[in-house]
């Protein structure tokens, strides 16, 4: 038992003092980030910049297409080709947009010619634009008009309610369990290759330097694959903590400096609103109705969040993370004794892959039906239930369930430990032989 | 003879359809430098691994001391494997350390001890080094220290000398006969016959999974004599050979510096004293002495001897 805790410390010592490791912890939360920042921000500020000429021969429009801060509608008077020389000729103008006169009638057609081709969001708002006005104009012309059309207009929000067992009807929010769930889901699929690619690198390390004989000499192959298992699932569990707290801290970072902007927003637009006084009451009253519907849902994804059953969903999510990891790294180790170099490893990765990528597929499938036979087989078999058992839980799921399946996977693992246990105290001392799964076969029932 | 410290008992190992080794019996004597020898693939490996319980004989039984061989005895036995290495990327002093407190030493203790070793060697400045740092020669001397530091009962060096300069092997061979001083039995694999001759009191050749020859080494040569004579002498090389007559055949002649030498085996059962007689009527006899069979004779004769018994069967 010492020993393997020897083993343990010398795994989990020498990878955490690696520069990659330190990197990585720092890296990691600013790269998560970044991922959902940096898409927010390039959306937000890389609106093109466009000078359009508009020669519309259907004479609807010239009204009706509005500036935005970046993209701006000119009308000249001369015709399309006059405007096209015009686009050519100068950088003032970027685009024509043609608009024929049939428009009402054949609403296809519209050409946008161009010497620079336009970014997508101003495709998007001349098609928009377009498309709305024409929109109002037939809804006019059958004799409809706006007040009714806004009138008729309704924003639904389903207020759902799971009723569980003892007949206790409790809300729930569909939306905030599917994030949930796939965020856990996707971090045990990161976790369990980050790291199984570890342990396969570990044992292919501790092959080819040669070392191997000199420790299982002083210990049994199998305390060395748990020593390193067990190290490197320490490794991972450490630098998901360091990652946790850094994201932590730079979400409520984050997160001050939103609140601080919306409140700077919320008081100029409350002078706004003093300014405005008592006028235009109808478009108020409409804002105020949204506001109180966008607050209403505010608090329901509150609501939501209080209701989720925070201590199952991290409990449950601490097994399966480590759970899910430890079922595939002993086959990992199983795979990198049974090879003399990573670039050998291929043959054997297959069949340990597809599981794992196959659950990380389903997920979708299981997130959008979470109480389906197949959902609840694919959370049973120990392969695939670390990561669609995590999906399935924020919906929640019956405890004998969960006890089931958490009894199959540690039965799971036993098994998968044996049989690569067997593999790799005989692999680990094979050099300069192709293996094959015949031989894997026969290791296996070597005693 | 002192009281065997491990002993094996009709071990047999077999991996899937193909006898790595078959009834193997040894015993090895506290305090000797027991040459476990063979051509390559005999078995020696499987043998070696057995006895550091890397894998298990399939039937037969091993002994330490008075006990059965158990995972615990591992703490006495030092093994140093033919195909050795160390973490590249570990300090040399911290992975010493490691393999040191694997064997079950304290971290004081193998801190102590492993100042002595290294200022023994003179490698206290590698301390602090990657091992990926080092030259070939410089992670043996480690792998040695490794190997020796928690004071085994029972020492297996398998080709111990290989990747040594003959400096370092020369150090090497004193510690190892330093350590049979202070008690330590050795076990001793290798095909470097010359230092079998050097350091070994016993041997067993093992050779296609069985054992075919063992006991000391000066037994083991005696038994190999072939009543052969090497003959130093002054005078004609053709008088020398009509004087040998019925006593004596001769197998190799050369002219030396100054004088002549020739190799004799004795034949019809004739003795030393009526060969001389012989010879010394007709040249002038300046040496005249046994030759025992070398180690290396002794192996490849034993072997040769034991396939042509085996492809006679």
């Amino acid at each position: 038992m010492n020993k393997i805790a020897l083993i343990i410390r010398r795994e989990y010592l020498t990878r955490v003092r690696k520069k990659s490791f330190i990197i990585m912890t720092i890296l990691g939360p600013v790269l998560m980030a970044a991922m959902f920042i940096v898409p927010v921000w390039l959306a937000l500020n890389e609106e093109d910049e466009a000078n359009i000429l508009v020669i519309d021969d259907s004479f609807l429009f010239n009204e009706r297409m509005t500036d935005t801060d970046k993209i701006h509608f000119f009308f000249p008077t001369e015709g399309l080709d006059s405007a096209k020389a015009q686009v050519l000729a100068s950088d003032d103008f970027d685009a024509v947009l043609y608009i024929h006169e049939k428009i009402m009638s054949t609403p296809t057609g519209i050409q946008l010619i161009y010497d620079k081709q336009p970014g997508i969001n101003v495709i998007r708002y001349i098609e928009n634009t377009i498309e709305n006005d024409i929109e109002k104009f037939k809804l006019a012309k059958s004799g409809i008009d706006q007040a009714t059309i806004e009138a008729a207009k309704t924003n639904i929000k389903l207020v759902t309610t799971k009723l569980d067992e003892v007949g206790e009807e409790s809300k729930s929010n569909t939306e905030l369990s599917m994030i949930v769930g796939m965020f856990s889901g996707i971090l045990i699929y990161m976790f369990i290759f980050l790291y199984g690619v570890q342990v396969m690198r570990g044992v292919i390390e501790e092959k080819t330097s040669r070392i191997i004989e000199v420790i299982i000499s002083s210990v049994k192959p199998f305390q060395l694959m748990m020593g390193k298992i067990i190290g490197i699932a320490l490794v991972g569990l450490t630098q998901f903590l360091l990652w946790i707290v850094l994201s932590t801290t730079l979400i409520s970072g984050g997160k001050a400096l939103v609140t601080d902007y919306f409140a700077e927003q919320k008081s100029a637009t409350s002078i706004e609103e003093a300014m405005a006084g008592s006028k235009a009451l109808t478009p108020q009253s409409e804002e105020v109705a949204e506001q109180q519907l966008n607050e209403a849902a505010v608090n329901q994804l509150f609501d939501s969040i209080n209701l989720i059953d925070f201590p199952i969903i991290l409990g449950s999510f601490l097994f399966y993370f480590l759970g899910g990891y430890l079922i595939y790294s002993a086959l990992f180790a199983a795979v990198g004794s049974a090879v003399d170099n990573e670039a050998d490893t291929q043959q054997f990765m297959l069949p340990i892959t597809l599981p794992i990528i196959f659950s990380f597929v389903m997920a979708q499938v299981v997130i959008n039906n979470p109480e389906s036979p197949m959902s609840f087989w694919l959370s049973m078999i120990p392969f695939t239930s670390p990561i669609i058992m995590m999906v399935r839980i924020p919906f929640g799921v019956p405890y004998w369930e969960l006890a089931l399946s958490m009894t199959l996977l540690v039965l799971g693992f036993i098994g998968t430990t044996w049989i690569a246990g067997r593999i790799y105290r005989t692999g680990i001392l094979m050099y300069g032989k192709k293996i094959s799964y015949k031989e894997l076969w026969k290791w296996l029932r070597y005693h | 003879m002192s009281e065997p410290i491990f002993r094996a008992e009709n071990v047999s190992k077999a991996y899937a359809g193909h006898i790595a080794i078959e009834n193997i019996s040894v015993a090895v004597p506290e305090g000797s430098i027991f040459g476990l020898l063979g051509p390559n693939g005999a078995g020696k490996t499987t043998f070696i691994r057995i006895i550091n319980q890397i894998t298990g004989p399939d039937t037969g039984s091993l002994w330490f001391g008075n006990e059965r061989l158990e995972q615990k005895h591992l703490e006495h036995i030092g093994y140093l494997p033919e195909e050795r290495g160390l973490y590249k990327k570990m300090k040399v002093g911290e992975q010493a350390l490691y393999l040191c407190q694997l064997k079950g030493l304290s971290k004081r203790d193998a801190l102590t001890r492993l100042k002595y070793w290294f200022e023994k060697f003179e490698i206290q400045g590698w301390w602090n080094k990657k091992v990926e740092e080092l030259s070939k020669g410089m992670a043996q001397k480690v792998q040695f220290i490794v190997t020796v530091l928690h004071e085994p009962k029972l020492l297996i060096l398998d080709e111990p000398f290989s990747g040594f300069d003959p400096i370092n092997t020369n150090l090497i061979k004193s510690e190892i006969l330093e350590l049979k001083k202070k008690g330590t039995t050795i076990i001793f694999s290798t095909h470097n016959m010359g230092s079998v001759e050097e350091l070994c009191d016993h041997i067993a050749l093992i050779n296609n999974s069985r054992v075919i020859l063992e006991g000391e080494v000066s037994e083991v040569r005696n038994r190999f004599r072939t009543q052969t004579y090497n003959v130093d002498f002054k005078g004609s090389m053709m008088e020398f050979s009509a004087s040998l007559g019925t006593y004596g055949e001769l197998l190799e002649h050369g002219p030396e510096a100054d004088h002549m030498d020739a190799t004799v085996r004795l034949v019809n059962g004739a003795t030393t004293n009526q060969l001389l007689g012989n010879i010394m009527r007709t040249v002038e006899v300046r040496g005249f002495h046994e030759v025992i069979p070398s180690m290396n004779d002794i192996f490849i004769e034993a072997v040769q001897r034991y396939n042509k018994e085996i492809a006679a069967v």
